[in-house]
């Protein structure tokens, strides 16, 4: 028997999870429930349960779509950003929530989340960011840090690397946050306000692939990768309290960016209706 | 008193990672042959992190019946 929360959310006869053991996507997927969970019970301004969309591409992390109970869809590596956006146009009243991977949604998926965000629609998109391709057995991605050994750069990786959190944000993303496993309930709080947002919001959440990634990089196991998080991932009070000095090697968790610049699909709306109005006349 | 709620393990869904055990504040869980266990009931403070980082959902935490 798991927990209320599992059984209300998640779809029991596909659990347990085929993930690795410590993988941090379980984690993650979880912090996306237990959000929700807070936002239906929310006593002054409640969002419904059939409102809610779960979209994912391709990738470990994208199968949370199949173990999720919700609306959901489980669609082709790098469009879910591309599927969420036609759902989102055809009902704006939806919460479209995508969950993807680094690869997913920064690399083959690279130009929907550029343009999503350009255009400020109003997805939530969840990066499960473990610096690899997990699926398909460890090739780097364009998180992957340089230097950093992955199957397919086995004498170190030459690229830099993007900061999803920082490309949305320069794409026009009007929220942007980064989490991670180790601080989850700061992050399912960051999540919380992501789904709440109008425009497009996007949350960075740094995953921790210890079967690929941890081996390839001797990063050690689930919970040494755990402990790196524990002691360089910062929320963002501590870290605005931190002198420059604490702060060299760290890197702040929490919300990042925000405005309230108009949500596209309300803009669209505008033109519709303007449209019906003059051809009334 | 704030024991109205208890830990419950399922044991068939742990993999035996050891986040649960290592993140503990109060070292109250230990892995043994590759499952969790309950080492020291007493400690336990239901902060409920375990559950939280929990990737298999296999620790949590339930409210015990008036
Ligand atoms: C069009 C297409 N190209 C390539 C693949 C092979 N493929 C599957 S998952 C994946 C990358 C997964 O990496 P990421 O999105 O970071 O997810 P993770 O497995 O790390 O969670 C690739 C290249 C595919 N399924 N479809
Ligand atoms: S390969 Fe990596 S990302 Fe995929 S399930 Fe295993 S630990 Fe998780
Ligand atoms: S509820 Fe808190 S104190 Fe109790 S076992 Fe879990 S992590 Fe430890
Ligand atoms: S965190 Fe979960 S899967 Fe890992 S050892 Fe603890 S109970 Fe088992
Ligand atoms: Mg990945």
């Amino acid at each position: 028997m798991p927990s209320d929360l599992v059984h209300l959310y998640m779809r029991i006869d596909h659990l347990p999870q085929i993930w690795c053991p410590g993988c941090g996507n379980g984690v993650i997927m979880h912090d996306v429930a237990v959000a929700i969970d807070e936002l239906i019970h929310d006593e002054e301004n409640s969002i419904n349960r059939e409102d809610i969309v779960i979209v994912s591409g391709i990738g470990c992390s994208s199968r949370a779509a199949g173990y999720l109970d919700f609306n959901s869809i489980h669609t082709t590596h790098g469009r879910a950003i591309a599927f969420a956006s036609g759902i989102k146009m055809a009902n704006p009243k939806l919460h479209v929530i995508v969950l993807t991977g680094d690869g997913d949604c920064s690399a083959i998926g690279g130009n929907h989340l550029i343009h999503a965000a350009r255009r400020n629609l109003g997805l939530t998109v969840i990066c499960f960011n473990n610096d690899i391709y997990g699926m398909t057995g460890g090739q780097y991605s364009p998180t992957t840090p340089n230097g950093d050994r992955a199957t397919t750069a086995p004498y170190g990786n030459v690229d830099r690397p993007f900061d999803i959190a920082n490309l949305a944000t320069g794409a026009g993303a009007s929220f942007s946050a980064r989490g991670d496993v180790y601080h989850a309930r700061e992050t399912i709080d960051i999540i919380k306000q992501a789904i709440r947002h109008k425009g497009f919001s996007l949350v960075d959440v740094y995953s921790i692939c210890p079967t690929y990634y941890g081996r390839k990089n001797k990063k050690g196991d689930a919970v040494e990768m755990l402990n790196w998080q524990k002691e360089n991932l910062i929320p963002t009070a501590r870290y605005y309290s931190m002198s420059e000095e604490d702060r060299v090697g760290k890197k702040i968790i929490g919300i990042l960016s925000f405005n309230d610049y108009p949500e596209y699909t309300e803009e669209y709306a505008k033109i519709i209706a303007s449209c019906r109005k003059a051809r009334k006349k | 008193m704030i024991g109205r709620k208890k830990l419950v393990i399922e044991e068939a869904w742990c993999k035996g990672c050891g986040i649960c055990a290592a993140f503990c504040p109060k070292n109250v869980l230990e892995i043994r042959k590759e499952k969790v266990t309950v080492k020291d009931e007493e400690e336990c403070v239901f902060c409920g992190l375990c559950e939280l980082r929990c990737p298999d959902y296999a620790i949590y935490l339930v409210n015990m019946e008036e």
